[in-house]
């Protein structure tokens, strides 16, 4: 390389660099400037909204906690997820067997049906999902709100698990089946703890679209003790008094649990779409 | 594998109930609904008189146009996750820290997101201050509260937390394909853009058709948690879309069968969408991809 080459090999690297920076800069401001006026006094976010906090203090997550029935919120999002996601899982592994290891005449076709399922947007099945459920008593419940998340999860959890049972090797299933296993044996014995890192990644993707999901538990839980806390955090911006560093302390406290998932599982996370996407 | 006839629709059985409940059923009540118009009391069948009052209405036309404007949005990010995931692939110092800190928006509720930036485009907010204080008073405006700005400013955050989906997926498939065709444009003598020219944009063709079908489908479709926390559709309806006049009419106004057309046009708009991806996909089956 001679000197001039090199010089241009330095600039295009660091011109990469500084690109790459800035968009992370702006990736993580949004992040930081939510955590440090979380530790802000109210005066002191008007004197000092982009700095650290000169002396931080944990009263806004104490009016946080307070405020708008917080732990309830919380407990809802809370049992929402995990109920929708749990029976999600084994319901989609269960039909995933079925695609991935037997046949059955329309298979093809309900395959493609399911990955079409996957891009229907919510918002319109919820009006008709409404006057259903007003029928059924299911309205304000969350069994109503879990069979509804639970039907918008299938298409890509069942998709993704097919996808992962075709990949265990026949000579597994041939041998459990000549020790005397049964269909459902073979399942629950072999297939499921075989994919482990696929259920992983299905509960990390599906938890957090639950958690984040606002439309329908705006519409399906109006009682104020069933709301979750999405709902509570977008009601906060239309009170009168707006406390802005406290409402940034909501936001952190309900941001922690996707954070830590996201670290405990990025991975299988980003496998998780990826397998949507990528051959 | 030896099983009876009817043992996979067994297996099958819990989830097509549950697609039935939560997709087919409502589907075909929503088509009835959207033909439907409550008269004393009674539902009655009015054909496509509701789609009609839908097309006069202006409130809907705006929500209409607003999802097209959003449509600008989806070149910008598909060239932007491009650059970044091509960068990033260059294994620039540190590229695995900044992959994941690029995805992180992507993750975050986009009710705390909205929040968040509602707050950083206040008036009085702090990208107006730092406006300031750089010496740019004159670009200190009302991010969120004047009817020109608004529709652009949303734009603006659905991009910073949607592309770094667009960079996971490219960086994913640059790294399965074979090192070999780099090095070969390499010995060719092929300059940086030749490369990506010729080997990097060719290779993630499927990949790049995939992320702009998905994210046409989230400007049309998947808007409606910004704009209820930033703007709520507002200032006047210069930020409504249709989803939130969906909301609107369904939840607010007890107009059920004018929402219930809304969501039919909705519908036939996605359904287009997947059908000219599966096209794009000429013989290949969803089966086949896997």
């Amino acid at each position: 390389m001679s000197g001039s080459d090199r010089f241009f090999f330095w600039m295009g690297s660091s011109i990469r660099q500084l690109v790459v920076i800035l968009a992370t800069l702006l990736s993580l401001f949004p992040i930081y400037f939510m955590a440090v006026s979380a530790f802000k006094t109210k005066d002191e976010y008007i004197a000092n909204k982009w700095g650290l906090p000169a002396a931080p203090i944990l009263d806004n997550f104490a009016t946080a906690f307070s405020g708008e029935r917080f732990f309830i919120r919380f407990a809802n999002s809370t049992i929402l997820t995990v109920g929708s996601v749990l029976i999600s899982l084994i319901i989609a592994c269960l039909a995933a067997y079925a695609f991935a290891r037997m046949e059955f005449p329309g298979k093809r076709a309900l395959f493609n049906l399911l990955i079409s399922l996957m891009v229907i947007p919510p918002v319109v099945l919820i009006v008709p999902l409404f006057v259903s459920m007003v029928q059924w008593k299911l309205v304000n419940t969350y069994q109503g709100v879990i069979l509804i998340y639970t039907g918008l999860m299938l298409p890509f959890s069942t998709f993704l698990m097919t996808n992962f049972f075709r990949t265990i090797p026949r000579e597994i299933i041939d041998a459990a089946l000549i020790d005397g296993a049964s269909n459902f044996g073979v399942f629950w014995r072999i297939m499921m703890p075989l994919s482990a890192p696929a259920v992983m990644t299905l509960v990390v993707v599906n938890a957090l679209w639950v958690w984040n999901e606002l439309l329908i538990a705006l519409v399906f839980l109006q009682k104020d003790e069933l709301k979750t806390l999405m709902v509570g955090i977008a009601a906060m911006r239309s009170r009168h008094y707006v406390d802005i560093p406290a409402t940034m302390a909501g936001l952190l406290i309900a941001t922690i649990p996707i954070v830590v998932l996201y670290m405990f599982g990025q991975r299988y996370f980003i496998r998780g779409l990826v397998s949507g996407a990528v051959k | 594998m030896r099983y009876k006839k009817y043992e996979p629709w067994l297996y099958l059985a819990p989830t097509l109930l549950a697609l039935v409940l939560v997709f087919a059923y409502p589907v075909v009540r929503l088509v009835i609904l959207s033909m439907q118009r409550r008269s004393k009391g009674e539902m009655i069948f009015v054909g496509l008189a509701n789609y009609r009052s839908l097309f006069k209405d202006d409130v809907f036309l705006e929500a209409v146009g607003n999802n097209l404007y959003l449509l600008i949005s989806v070149p910008i990010m598909v060239a932007v996750a491009l650059i970044l995931a091509i960068f990033l692939f260059e294994r620039i110092k540190g590229w695995r820290f900044y992959q994941t800190t690029l995805f992180l928006p992507y993750l975050l509720p986009i009710v705390v997101v909205g929040l968040i930036f509602s707050y950083i485009f206040q008036l009085s907010g702090v990208l107006n201050e730092f406006l300031t204080l750089i010496g740019l008073e004159r670009f200190a405006l009302d991010w969120l509260g004047s009817t020109k700005l608004a529709l652009p400013t949303v734009m603006f955050v659905v991009v910073w937390k949607e592309v770094g989906l667009g960079v996971v997926l490219f960086l994913a498939r640059l790294m399965s394909v074979e090192e070999e065709l780099f090095d070969a444009a390499r010995i060719d003598g092929a300059s940086w853009w030749e490369m990506q020219w010729y080997v990097t944009i060719p290779q993630l063709s499927t990949v790049i058709e995939f992320f702009t079908v998905i994210s046409v489908i989230t400007m049309l479709s998947w808007v409606f948690n910004y704009v209820y926390v930033m703007t709520a559709g507002g200032p006047g309806n210069s930020t409504m879309v249709t989803e939130l006049y969906v909301y609107l009419q369904g939840f607010r106004y007890n107009q059920m069968n004018l929402a219930a057309a809304t969501s039919v046009l909705i519908l036939i708009v996605t359904i287009v969408l997947i059908f000219v991806q599966f096209r794009l996909r000429e013989g290949e089956d969803g089966w086949e991809q896997i």
